[in-house]
């Protein structure tokens, strides 16, 4: 019986063997960088995101503006202030850890500097999880307003928090300055507070659409978007700009932390359309654009900020190659990468630099004097500088006034 | 489950060890219970009264260690009235009928979404604008029982093909409802704002002050210890009690027996004549109102709905908080919601305990793996729960209950 | 009941629209397409019902088995030299065989030893003290829990941050898809032929090996009657320990099937909708039943793809959930019905 067993086993590793060897008859072309036999590490695909062209509303491209010199958060080193802190609201565990945590560190940059340039003027930041959840934001958000030494709030982070806790912060008189909440709902909602520290939907979405169509002569584009609200929005103001180009019937919606996109793989590879745009994030972009290669489309990949992240490089690899993210951020300069690698141990991220400028903003309130909340709030109304993103002047319901876009290249 | 249950200890060890429902009850805790179950019912409410009170003020009275810190202690205790609701209900389904329901949650979203497409500006349904017909002010309240006649007929609506189905078989069906409604309200982008949610659902305008000029159960009525998430706590305790009233008194019920007969055994329930199918679906219903009001109230304090919150893992976790306190049990089952609630909060941003100073933050990010151990710790020492139910004589047997087992103490001792 | 599934289909047209011109189309890729996912579900799907039928028990944190054996053999081949690259590894046939053999039995080592200990763990202490099968369930969602934060929050800070973390892997690429041949109007890749023939040969395996062994005899006698099993020699806790040995190893082997297709999907969260779909397709095939969640596996991946196609990718899910609950209300123990050891009610 049991050399039965025995025999049955290897029976069944010698099939399985087969199975691997038929299997990997077809694997001859595969991969392009092509390497011994031995196992070493095959040199990895070197691609990043490079900055292209800017455009503006119209997306017609625009001279990329003299590069102003954006606002250190160092200042003149001569500020004082005491006891004085600065919150930051978002999801720094949980799925969607990771959006949050790149804009905490981006703050941290900039902290970093101006403690170490103002040794009279201490600033602490302090940072609250919400893990993205609506409920746990508003058990949070009663803390942040009842720390009597924060004067103002970098974020939250998604729009449906930013929704449940925005009237806390409005009667708290709360600086509410969101480095990533899209929806562009919330500059309705009647909050003096609120501001709003990227372009929202409206504009990007246009702006891309119409340099798709009018830049690059799309004629047909496959628009799939995530449920995110940030997804959802996006690819409503994207269809909208498209108008004729945008096509249903290969439009798709997954949803955030889907991995496996075989179907939609399906529905674009037999649409026969121009390009597609992705509405989403990174997290999942990067198995779509791969899986979208793996199946054979070889259509260009258009997508915006949310997938304008080194990790969408990293994780899709060489199949990210010639992709098209905008982003109405602009290119993090490099001596910031190298900076906000040292204080975070990663590379920044979607959203990092907004967290830096947006902190340099409320610093250099904070070192001009404004003791208070209040003090705080019309500082920012009446701000107008350029960061490392772009400038920064808001509107009067907390718009960004100037909104261009850029576009970038994965090579 | 009619068959010999296949997890039962075999004959050789239990020789040994007796079985935790055979050993004899001699506890602090049972000397406990056996006082209480022993008042007459108006001194239990005299006695518990005052109790309740003390339950009600605790995020008034701030009490050190037990107030956290990083998150709002009336905010919290507000999330816990509301998964104390929910304890309750699913309590009357798991607890009380023996009913597995992986996927009450959907409840919860049905209540949550009723109230909020009614009364939110961005619903295409919503009822508080010039042509509606409920007022802005009063439109929470109103909602609220439309909220639970819902949910009451889609538990109806799910239970009626379910209910046929036995064990483990109802439980991965309700699962997949429970799921199937998260993915309608993602999906019925029109009805439900889809993955946007919907924004500014309505709460009781009350209490308008010029601090507050929404209301104390708005949002931003957040200053101070008295702020909109103790209100609501408050709110949700005067629910409770309604409910346990209710609750209560069918439990002692024909129905109430009829469930227990249920869930002992099915097979021989229907042989000694219950109609077992009408009775689980009048658990279902119960139950699925429960936690529609609880969502109801969910809607009205966060004032905005959308559907990543309505997923499998806090069905799971509503699951987890009656276990963990003694399903059966209804005080047992609050203790649990507390705890499932609570915990997580408690490391949060604490910079010491007891003297001693922690990296609170730091401990909190581990919260979920120490909760994991602690639920498998638990329910090895503890299968029945914190407060485990004990099986007693119903309706007429109180008295003669009571003197059988003072009668078996003394026996003991 | 079809009259009104037709009034409902005619009410939902509006809201969510089908495109049956669109299913017509890529019927056959779909189709191809569906197996081969399907052939995860079942192999996962396996791990629920061996559990299911010896003990009677949701192993709720077999989800989680799986997942840890994505991440094993991920870290195998870390071993083995490889790194995270954007592009796939070119080896020749022979080698890529060797590694993806290693690769998979590492799996499957990791998977297996993981389920053992999870039984050891979380569900021995329970059988010792004849707890009820609702405390197995919360157990498991401990267990689960425990397993998913270590990934999570434990792993990355044992490794330097090169194994898991909130973020997926970067993508081991030792098989890039390549199209083999044309079936009707499906291309079929390389990949989908070494998942859909490893799934068949761990399956029929597998089927013999509870069938026609001596251990496999020694299952199905637990569990048809645990205490005569015991009577008559079968040490019945030595068979439990086999039936989740087996459970983990086929869903390590699952692992490293699914990380083929989907590189991108090893992360500390990714085990535990496909658990869910792959506890369904146990279900629907008829728990217990260990051709029942083969069947069931492969039909539910291959009525999700077609779903999907049909009403909207953002349907998925539901097709999937709708399909259990159709099939368990005209056949309430499922398709093929419960018999590992034999039938209940």
């Amino acid at each position: 019986m049991r050399s039965q067993t025995r025999r049955r086993s290897s029976a069944l590793a010698l099939a399985l063997a087969t199975t691997l060897v038929v299997a990997g008859c077809s694997q001859k072309e595969a991969g392009d960088t092509g390497d011994d036999a031995t196992g070493s590490t095959s040199a990895a695909a070197d691609l990043s995101i490079v900055p292209a062209v800017q455009i503006d509303v119209t997306g017609a491209e625009v001279e990329a503006g003299e590069a102003m010199e954006p606002a250190d958060p160092a200042g003149d080193g001569s500020a004082t202030c005491a006891g004085v802190s600065i919150a930051m609201a978002g999801a720094l565990t949980g799925p969607n850890a990771a959006l949050g945590q790149n804009i905490l560190y981006g703050a941290q940059v900039a902290l970093e500097k101006h403690n170490e340039a103002n040794a009279g003027c201490q600033v602490e930041l302090k940072s609250f999880d919400t893990e993205g959840d609506p409920q746990k934001a508003t058990q949070v958000a009663p803390q942040i307003v009842g720390d009597a030494s924060v004067l103002g709030l970098l974020g939250p982070a998604f729009s449906g928090e930013t929704n449940a806790t925005g009237s806390i912060f409005n009667q708290a008189g709360l600086l509410t300055l969101t480095a990533s909440a899209t929806n562009p709902d919330l500059t309705s909602n009647g909050w003096g507070t609120f501001y709003r520290g990227l372009a929202n939907d409206a504009i990007q979405g246009p702006a891309v659409a119409k340099y798709l169509v009018d830049t690059l002569g799309y004629e047909k584009v496959c628009v799939v978007a995530d449920n995110s609200d940030y997804g959802i929005g996006l690819a409503e103001q994207i269809n909208e700009g498209l108008g004729d180009a945008a096509d249903s019937s290969c439009a798709a919606e997954v949803k955030t932390g889907d991995k496996d996109f075989a179907a939609t793989v399906q529905i674009i590879n037999g649409a026969d359309a121009d390009a597609v745009f992705y509405a989403g994030y990174y997290a999942e972009a990067a198995p779509f654009v791969q899986q979208l290669r793996d199946g054979g489309v070889e259509i260009p990949f258009v997508s915006a900020d949310g997938v304008n992240d080194p990790q969408f490089v990293s994780q899709a690899g060489s199949a990210a190659e010639g992709a098209v993210l905008s982003c109405p951020c602009g290119p993090a300069p490099e001596e910031f990468a190298a900076e906000y690698e040292a204080s975070a141990g990663q590379a920044p991220g979607v959203y990092s630099t907004e967290g830096y400028d947006l902190m340099t903003i409320m610093l250099l309130g904070i070192d001009s004097g404004v003791t208070d909340r209040a003090g705080l709030v019309e500082f920012v109304k009446s701000y107008e500088g350029s960061g490392l993103a772009r400038s920064y002047k808001w509107d009067e319901v907390g718009e960004l006034e100037s909104a261009l876009i850029w576009m970038y290249n994965v090579e | 489950m009619s068959e010999t249950p296949v997890t039962s200890t075999p004959p050789a060890e239990s020789s040994k060890k007796p079985g935790v429902a055979d050993r004899p009850h001699g506890g602090v805790g049972d000397a406990m219970r056996l006082w209480w179950d022993a008042l007459p019912r108006p001194t239990q409410w005299v006695v518990g009264f005052p109790l309740i009170i003390f339950i009600a003020l605790l995020p008034i009275l701030n009490l050190p260690v037990l107030t956290t810190v990083g998150t709002n202690f009336g905010a919290v205790m507000a999330q816990f009235g509301m998964y104390a609701l929910i304890a309750i209900g699913l309590n009357v389904v798991v607890g009380q009928a023996g009913l597995l329901d992986l996927g009450y949650i959907g409840f919860y979203a049905v209540g949550a979404y009723t109230v909020a497409i009614l009364t939110s500006p961005s619903s295409p349904w919503n009822q508080t604008g010039d042509e509606g017909w409920l007022s802005r002010d009063w439109a929470w309240l109103a909602a609220l029982p439309v909220a639970v006649a819902i949910t009451a007929i889609s538990g109806l609506i799910i239970g009626s093909p379910t209910l046929r189905l036995r064990g483990d078989y109802l439980a991965i069906v309700t699962l997949g409802f429970g799921e199937i409604v998260r993915l309608l309200a993602d999906n019925l982008d029109e009805v439900t704002g889809g993955g946007r949610g919907l924004s500014q659902v309505a709460y009781p305008r009350v209490g308008i002050s010029e601090e507050n000029t929404n209301g104390i159960f708005s949002a931003g009525a957040s200053s101070g210890t008295l702020n909109s998430g103790v209100w609501w706590y408050w709110l949700s305790i005067v629910l409770i009690l309604i409910t346990l009233v209710f609750v209560g008194n069918l439990e002692r019920s024909r129905v109430g027996r009829s469930w227990v007969a249920i869930r002992e055994d099915e097979d021989a329930a229907e042989i000694m004549g219950v109609p077992t199918f009408r009775f689980k679906l009048w658990a279902f219903v119960i139950g699925a109102s429960i936690g529609g009001m609880s969502g109801a109230l969910y809607a009205g304090q966060v004032q905005f709905v959308n559907p990543t919150n309505f997923n499998v893992i806090n069905s799971v976790l509503f699951l987890c908080a009656v276990v963990l306190g003694g399903q059966g049990n209804k005080l047992g089952v609050i203790l649990g919601a507390f705890l499932i609630v609570y915990l997580p909060n408690f490391f949060l941003g604490r910079t010491e305990l007891f003297g001693i100073p922690i990296n609170g933050t730091e401990i909190a990010e581990f919260r979920y793996l120490f909760f994991g151990v602690a639920l498998m710790v638990l329910m090895v020492f503890r299968p029945q729960g914190l407060i485990p139910v004990r099986q007693k004589l119903l309706t007429y047997g109180r008295e003669l209950y009571v003197t059988a087992r003072r009668t078996a103490r003394k026996d003991a001792a | 009941m079809s009259g009104g599934l037709i009034h409902a289909m005619v009410v939902a047209e509006p809201l969510i629209g089908f495109d049956i011109a669109a299913l017509a189309r890529n019927f056959w890729a779909l189709t191809v397409d569906g197996l081969t996912y399907g052939a995860v579900y079942a192999l996962v799907a396996v791990g629920y019902t061996l559990v299911y039928g010896v003990l009677r028990l949701i192993n709720f944190a077999h989800s989680e088995v799986f997942m840890i054996g994505m991440f094993g053999q991920y870290a195998v081949l870390m071993l083995l030299g490889f790194g995270p690259s954007g592009n796939a590894y070119d080896l020749g046939i022979a080698m890529t065989v060797v590694y993806l053999v290693i690769a998979l039995v590492g799996g499957m080592a990791i998977s297996g030893g993981v389920a053992v200990g999870l039984e050891r763990v979380a569900y021995r202490p329970l059988r010792k003290r004849g707890a009820q099968p609702l405390v197995f369930l919360i157990t498991a969602i401990g267990a689960s829990f425990v397993l998913q934060e270590f990934v999570h929050f434990v792993l990355p800070r044992l490794t330097g941050d090169t194994l898991g973390g909130v973020n997926a892997q970067q993508p081991i690429r030792l098989v890039v898809p390549e199209t083999q041949f044309t079936l009707f109007t499906a291309n079929v890749t390389n990949v989908t032929i070494i998942i859909i023939v490893s799934a068949l040969v761990l399956a029929l395996a597998t089927d013999m090996f509870i069938n026609r062994t001596k251990f496999g005899r020694g299952i199905r006698a637990v569990a048809q009657d645990p205490v005569t099993a015991t009577l008559m020699g079968v040490s019945r806790e030595r068979i439990i320990v086999l039936t989740f040995l087996i459970g983990g190893l086929l869903a390590g082997a699952a692992a490293l099937l699914y990380s083929l297709r989907v590189p991108n999907g090893i992360i500390y969260s990714g085990g535990f909708i496909l658990g869910i779909k792959a506890f369904c397709a146990a279900v629907l095939g008829g728990i217990g039943n260990l051709r029942g969640a083969l069947l069931g596996g492969l039909l539910l991946g291959v009525m999700e793809n077609y779903g999907q196609v049909l009403f909207g990718t953002e349907w998925r899910d539901v097709v999937a959930f709708v399909l259990l609950i159709l099939v368990l209300m005209v056949r309430p123990t499922g398709i093929l019905g419960e018999s590992l050891g034999r039938s209940r009610a």
